[in-house]
């Protein structure tokens, strides 16, 4: 008998055997997480790959401390889940001088995110750090390496990239170099959410329609989410049926107007939307990314 | 007018807003196939491939409306899409001289999902092509109809051949500016299928197509009636892509492997070997045998997080426990116990090389195949193969982009299969051991030398017992350095002062090999690093023998004093540096060597046109304008003796 994989399955099954491998040829590994459905999916596959033992690596959120709340909550509840140590690491000097996305625009994901990973991975002298990211999100990634290396400062030298040929991955490197690994590089945002809706995968209330309290600011709709939120003359938090396509830092994250309460729905939604992903993200287009106006979401049909 | 006016047909639309789990369904148990695209922008390959996005919706809106304005800026069809923007990073890269490398794009239809290796088509990106083509099922080959069948077609058929691509697909495109001229066709495709003939492609599937106009694409086109007549394919492009029979299905019905990445042992009720299936199937019940060690067992379980599997097959990451407790590590491979696959340490194969730097034959690289990595050389070219011409050429070496056929030897025997039996247990990479870059990829013909009923002599008197009836630890000191920097001299003082000691020693050096086990070789870099490879060698068979081993060679390359220090036992290898800068040397130059080479009388000599490349951490270092050789003799005996570990 031959039976013919879905697309799912051999996705799960190279980023599975990716993650393996960077475990079996590496130091020190350590898994970025973010809390996203990103993270969620990764970290899922990283508890298949070990099943029945847990990961034999640790959990390392790089914190801003301007997340959204619900996602402080399932971070909390993922590290129990999955039985990994969970390490948070927030960086001294941002907090020192009180770097917020409200002040200090692209200073605050340059300190708090760049500037924080980078500490937090000589600080433990982590070699290996797994990441989320995925090809489809945007042209530049369609040529990230699966393992991308750094030097020991961090740096990337993309004319020194390694050719990866087969399913063979070369994890050598000199003492002080660190791999950065993308084991879901192959999969597109609806794999994502079709792989959580099957394997039935926690993630953050907020990816659902819910009534929340919002502004309207340059063309995003962002979510009241603490008393942090610096409200602009003239601006009153309204009640919105919104949901998130994405998530990070909830002064920089688009919400789009929806009644989607379902995993179902939010696939339904996804396929039928007309804007890509990211373009809920203030922070693409503060780094040029888009360079474009931003368009007012469309409620869905 | 082009079609990019027409509304692309979205056929699901309907059913996901009316039925989202049906839809869901539908779409779970979609396939994948993943495949390349061979040619230039100027074949239309980057429009064929925005079209495949367009067309099944992979663009957003605001990407769309980015792309329509690039196309009225920048692009080349006039007031219409200009596709080609879509994917095509590939001309601001040259301009921006960033490395033009392997994209990766994403699309579906109803019944699959695909992954598009995107690679430039010119020779001096081979090296691309052959990485984007060694995930693929399948290969389409794109030729302008206008051209015909030109040397790069020949180049990207003949590598999408080598790396193993069973599906071939010639897309005949921009059929619309030939006037859909079945004449044409006919004429490319003879002319292809006689080349194809020619290097052993036994069969392809030839498409009329237009990328831009969108003909036999999504839907047969009117334009081309004659297409559909039994002669032909007569199916879209799509069409094929959603159907053809993809490589994992096929491998499933080979015999079962699966190289072992990592064993599982949260506790010590529970052993799991973890791996991705290459080949074939397994059951619980099944007979198995763990290759290279040849023991052999049952399978228990099939261990997944969603619950234990009564069947897992090729494609599939899983975990698998034995009935029994037999020794099974990372790098073994489990396979059926009926049909193992074979071990050896010696193999012709293909070679791509991928690096600025020329292949060194004879220099140790390492080589990793499957979860196997190993230390391995490679020998000159037995020829390299003209890309363009399929002509056999002589060769010493394999530079950048090169594709040749060279003998590979390994440190230790391998399970292998032939590459084109096995692209898990025939493909590998080559591995620089000082960059660490991945410098080579091969794909093994077969075994030179089957080290399958091969089994080490067990000897009666071990390299144990030998050095015990001498009362000492066996051990290489490796001395490296200039000539002229005192090597000799010191490592004289060395063996005098541990012969004082009571000890079996033994000094190497250019007097005693080179007139005789090396009398054979020169001074050109391959000859020079035979001779050290021999040096390790005989050091090796000395150290077996209990001795205490003191080598005095230049030794200018790191990497063949790895490869000597690799074959030492761990612990038994001390890398001497004799440092003394070259002008002092050059000023000393006891044997006028210097001399002669600055006239040109001598090549190749070390620190004047030949490079020397010091140890980044010897276990010792001597300066030379610090320590009197005396002195240097004195701390070398002292650091061997202080790590002595006497045998009792």
């Amino acid at each position: 008998m031959t039976q013919t994989l879905t697309h799912l399955e051999r996705l799960e099954a190279e980023s599975i055997h990716i993650i393996r491998e960077v475990v079996a040829e590496a130091d020190k590994p350590v898994m970025l997480y973010s809390v996203g459905k990103d993270s969620a999916v990764m970290l899922h596959l990283a508890r298949k790959a070990f099943y029945p033992a847990p990961p034999p690596f640790p959990l390392l959120h790089v914190d801003t401390t301007w997340k959204f709340r619900a996602m402080y909550e399932l971070r909390q509840q993922m590290a129990e889940i999955s039985g990994m140590e969970l390490l948070v690491y927030q960086n001294p000097e941002a907090k020192a001088r009180g770097i917020n996305p409200f002040d200090h625009g692209s200073l605050h994901t340059d300190m708090w995110k760049t500037e924080g990973l980078k500490q937090a991975l000589d600080l433990y002298g982590f070699d290996a750090a797994f990441g989320g990211a995925r090809r489809d999100e945007e042209k530049s990634r369609a040529k990230e390496r699966i393992f991308s290396f750094r030097t020991a400062t961090h740096g990337w030298d993309p004319k020194n990239q390694r050719p990866e040929l087969w399913n063979l991955y070369n994890a050598r490197k000199a003492k002080g170099e660190s791999i950065r690994v993308f084991p879901i590089s192959n999969w597109t945002e609806l794999d994502v959410w079709q792989y959580i809706h099957l394997n039935d995968i926690p993630i953050v209330p907020l990816y659902f329609a819910e009534k929340r309290p919002t502004v309207e600011r340059d063309g995003m709709l962002l979510m009241v989410d603490d008393d942090r939120f610096p409200l602009r003359p003239g601006e009153e938090p309204v009640m919105r049926s919104i949901r998130f396509r994405t998530l990070g830092c909830y002064p920089l994250t688009g919400a789009v107007e929806s009644t989607a309460s379902t995993l179902p729905e939010v696939i339904q939604e996804t396929l039928l939307t007309t804007t890509s992903e990211r373009q809920g993200r203030a922070i693409d287009k503060d780094a040029g990314g888009a360079g474009m106006e931003v368009k007012k979401q469309q409620g869905y049909f | 007018m082009a079609t990019h006016a027409a509304e692309p047909v979205y056929v699901t639309d309907a059913l996901i807003a009316e039925d989202i789990d049906a839809y869901l369904n539908v779409h779970q148990h979609k396939t994948m196939l993943r495949f390349i695209t061979c040619g230039s922008v100027d074949d239309g390959k980057s429009t064929l491939i925005g079209r495949l996005l367009y067309d099944s919706k992979m663009i957003f809106e605001d990407q769309l409306a980015a792309l329509e304005a690039d196309s009225k800026k920048v692009g080349t069809q006039g007031q219409g899409i200009d596709f080609a923007l879509l994917v095509d990073g590939l001309a601001a890269e040259r301009e921006q001289g960033i490395t033009i490398d392997v994209a990766y794009r994403f699309f579906g239809t109803e019944k699959r999902k695909f992954i598009v290796a995107d690679t430039p088509g010119h020779e001096q990106y081979t090296r691309n092509m052959v990485t984007g083509a060694s995930t693929a099922d399948l290969a389409v080959i794109l030729i302008d109809a206008r051209k015909g069948v030109l040397t790069q077609t020949r180049r990207h058929t003949f590598l999408a051949h080598l790396i193993g691509i069973r599906n071939l697909v010639l897309a005949v495109n921009k059929m619309d500016l030939v006037g859909y001229d079945q004449a044409r066709f006919d004429e490319i495709v003879a002319d292809y299928r006689s080349f194809a003939d020619s290097i052993g492609v036994k069969h392809f599937t030839a498409l009329p197509i237009s990328g831009y106009m969108g003909d036999n694409i999504t839907s047969l086109s009117p334009n081309t009636p004659w297409y559909q007549a039994p002669a032909y394919f007569g199916r879209t492009l799509v069409d094929h892509l959603e159907t053809v029979e993809v490589d994992s299905t096929r491998e499933a019905a080979k015999p079962f492997r699966m190289p072992v990445q990592w064993v599982n042992r949260p506790n010590l009720d529970f052993r799991g070997f973890a791996g991705l299936i290459a080949s074939g199937s397994v059951k619980p019940g099944d007979d198995i045998r763990v290759v290279p060690s040849g023991k052999t067992s049952k399978v228990a379980r099939i261990v997944t997080m969603d619950g234990d599997l009564e069947e897992a097959v090729a494609g599939q990451s899983v975990t698998l426990t034995f009935a029994d407790e037999i020794d099974c590590s990372r790098g073994d491979v489990i396979a059926a116990a009926a049909r193992p696959p074979e071990v050896a340490d010696q193999f012709e194969a293909n070679i791509v090389w991928m690096a600025d730097e020329a292949l060194i034959p004879g220099r140790a690289y390492w080589l990793k195949l499957g979860t196997q990595t190993v230390s391995a050389t490679v020998h000159a070219p037995e020829y390299t193969i003209n890309v363009n011409t399929m002509e056999h050429c002589a060769a010493k070496t394999l530079g950048l982009n090169a594709i040749g056929v060279a003998q590979v030897a390994t440190d230790r025997a391998i399970t292998f299969e032939a590459y084109a039996d096995s692209h898990t247990l025939g493909g590998f990479i080559l591995i620089d051991k000082i960059t660490n870059a991945t410098v080579g990829a091969g794909m093994l013909n077969h075994a030179l030398r089957r080290a399958q009923n091969v089994h080490w002599q067990a000897l009666d008197i071990s390299r144990d017992a030998h050095a015990a009836l001498k009362n000492q630890k066996p051990a290489v000191l490796w001395f490296t350095g200039l000539s002229g920097s005192g090597k000799s001299t010191i490592a004289n003082l060395v063996e005098k002062k541990l012969h004082a000691l009571g000890k079996h020693t033994f000094l190497l050096d250019g007097d005693n090999v080179r007139h005789g086990l090396n009398k054979d070789l020169g001074f050109s870099e391959a000859d020079r690093i035979e001779n050290i490879r021999r040096v390790a060698e005989v050091a090796r068979l000395m150290t077996d023998a209990g001795l205490i081993v003191i080598t005095a060679f230049i030794s200018p390359f790191r990497a063949e004093r790895e490869l000597a220090r690799d074959l030492i036992p761990d612990g038994e290898f001390t890398e001497v540096f004799i440092d003394t800068p070259l002008s002092v040397a050059e000023a000393r130059d006891v044997k006028g060597l210097y001399k002669k080479a600055r006239s040109g009388q001598i090549e190749n000599f070390t620190g004047i046109d030949s490079p020397y490349e010091a140890p980044e951490k010897p276990e010792i270092h001597i300066d030379t304008t610090r320590i009197s050789p005396e002195d240097a003799a004195e701390m070398i005996v002292d650091r061997l003796l202080g790590i002595w570990m006497p045998v009792i």
